[in-house]
């Protein structure tokens, strides 16, 4: 008698990639907005990225979008408790440790979120925190997480990683490059994990924090497998509908919806 | 009211229908410093008269944040209002977790009086010693509440409560009709006016006084002391001299000990010597 698995799961997974990278004096925090489930799209247009309006802490998740929401509700109920409590705002390194209490307080039942936390330190310089589901967490120079992380994490490893791991224990130190070096590092990196990852795609939301406060920056990536392909399609479907009726045409723009609901299409 | 023999503990009636331990814990609440609150249609100011125990300590925190669109202003047993004033933080970030939007002050205020006559009917409890004067701003106005230890509640146009109140209370009787479309500069000038009230002959200097502000478009914040001392000097000619009457303060002090108990250093909720 072989054990009954459950037909039934708490989670889901709706997929995305969140990536941080941590500079002298700023840090630069990415996600895509695709969310889907399975191998259905559910929006297009959804922001993993939660401004914990800490002193300069931002939180982007990937995983099951239902825990994300309520794990960044606490994370802010629990920062006004601080803010009541000490007359101040919270830093970087205090809400890292609070996050990683709060993921291992649902040891046993928990939140479906991996996580990055980048922000500015005392100091004012850059870090990024990466967390697995129940809180383990590390200091780190940039990490990726979610669908498109084990395609990023080698390439910025290439580029960022400390480049005599022989001769120095390896430090992933923050890096040297510039903030628009390391946001035009990013955008490369999302462009080219959209190409493979399905999972990964739409658009990107970037945000850049410095001393002086917040910039968001978004930027068009790929919605299909084949983006000339679907415009191809459609200046061949208007063509056809020139030529026959209405409801030809009524058909053939039904189609290309149904087209941009799939995350991949065989085209 | 004098002593006698149904005022033991709170759950005896007195053969008049009174509960003595109640009227004695609205008594504690005279015993406080005053705190005043005022409303427009728009904003609510509270303020309230720094009274330190000795010249050697700071004053009490009378003035919370409960969020950023309540605050509450608190006259008598310091200790219980701090407490309070917890218990409402956590009623606020609650409602506003569950529900994603502010909580209504009409809401809180009830939860703060029912949590009042709890007190009022256990024998192993005792009334809160605190009033407290709760203002707010929700989707139907600008709010101005008074909590009893009773666990009554009233909403009220502006009020004053603590000791020498009714000199600050006679001063907004007089005025409060036009407080309603009162700006805002106004209304901040009438609070600091009623607080001078309070002070009956002492100087009025920006050290004396905290105040507070909430409205439309302006989360809960507390005035400097700048911005309150070019209130103050647009009405006071005279020259203000050193002389603080820290005597009058100590005998209120040695009246009810108890109040003064927690100090700057015990309220987590303020710095050491804030000024």
């Amino acid at each position: 008698m072989t054990k009954q698995h459950a037909n039934w799961s708490p989670y889901d997974n709706n997929g995305g990639t969140c990536v941080a990278i941590a500079g002298s004096d700023y840090c630069v925090i990415a996600a895509d907005t695709r969310m889907s489930t399975g191998y259905s799209i559910l929006s297009r247009d959804y922001s993993k990225i939660h401004n914990c309006k800490a002193d300069k802490a931002v939180l982007s998740s990937s995983g099951f979008q239902a825990d994300v929401k309520a794990l960044q509700k606490v994370l802010k109920s629990r920062h006004l408790v601080y803010q009541h409590q000490h007359n101040k705002q919270m830093s970087c390194p205090a809400m890292a440790q609070l996050l990683s209490n709060t993921l291992y307080f649902k040891r046993f039942f928990p939140y479906y979120a991996f996580n990055v936390l980048g922000g500015l330190d005392e100091e004012g310089k850059g870090c990024v925190f990466t967390y697995d589901a129940v809180g383990s967490y590390e200091k780190v120079g940039y990490s990726a997480q979610g669908s498109g992380s084990t395609l990023i994490m080698p390439f910025l490893d290439n580029q960022l990683k400390s480049p005599s791991p022989l001769l120095l224990p390896a430090q992933d130190a923050i890096t040297p490059l510039s903030e628009p070096e390391a946001v035009d590092l990013v955008k490369t990196v999302f462009a080219s994990a959209t190409e493979r990852d399905i999972y990964t795609g739409d658009k990107l939301e970037i945000m850049i924090l410095k001393a002086d406060g917040i910039r968001t920056e978004v930027m068009e990536l790929r919605k299909t497998l084949s983006e000339c392909w679907q415009h191809t399609l459609s200046i061949v479907l208007i063509r056809i509908s020139t030529l026959g009726s209405l409801c030809y045409l009524e058909l053939c723009l039904k189609f290309s919806c149904v087209v941009n609901r799939f995350s991949f299409s065989y085209l | 009211m004098f002593r006698n023999q149904y005022d033991t503990d709170v759950t005896t009636w007195s053969p008049t229908g009174r509960l003595f331990q109640v009227e004695y814990a609205m008594e504690a609440v005279k015993q406080g410093s005053a705190a005043i609150g005022l409303r427009s249609r728009s904003h609510v100011v509270l303020a309230c008269v720094n009274k330190a125990q000795s010249e050697l300590s700071s004053h009490q925190k009378k003035i919370f944040k409960v969020d950023d669109h309540i605050g509450v202003a608190i006259a008598g047993l310091t200790a219980d209002g701090r407490v309070l004033s917890r218990y409402m933080r956590s009623e606020a970030i609650n409602h506003s977790f569950t529900y994603e939007s502010p909580l209504p002050v009409g809401r809180l205020v009830v939860h703060l009086a029912d949590k009042a006559q709890v007190c009022t009917q256990r024998s192993w409890k005792r009334p809160y010693g605190v009033g407290l004067l709760v203002g707010g701003l929700d989707e139907s106005g600008a709010h101005l509440y008074y909590n009893c230890p009773s666990g009554n509640y009233f909403e009220y146009q502006a009020f004053a409560i603590g000791s020498r109140s009714q000199a600050a209370k006679t001063y907004l009787e007089r005025r409060f009709e036009s407080f309603g479309d009162s700006s805002r500069e106004d209304l901040i000038k009438d609070a600091i006016l009623a607080v001078r009230e309070t002070l009956q002959g002492e100087t009025l200097k920006s050290s004396l006084c905290t105040v507070s502000v909430l409205g439309v478009g302006e989360p809960f914040h507390f005035l400097d002391q700048e911005t309150i001392q070019k209130v103050i000097d647009t009405f006071e000619k005279v020259a203000e001299d050193e002389e603080g009457e820290a005597g009058e303060g100590d005998a209120e002090a040695a009246a009810a000990p108890a109040e003064q108990g927690g100090g700057g250093a015990g309220d987590q909720d303020v710095a050491p010597m804030e000024m």
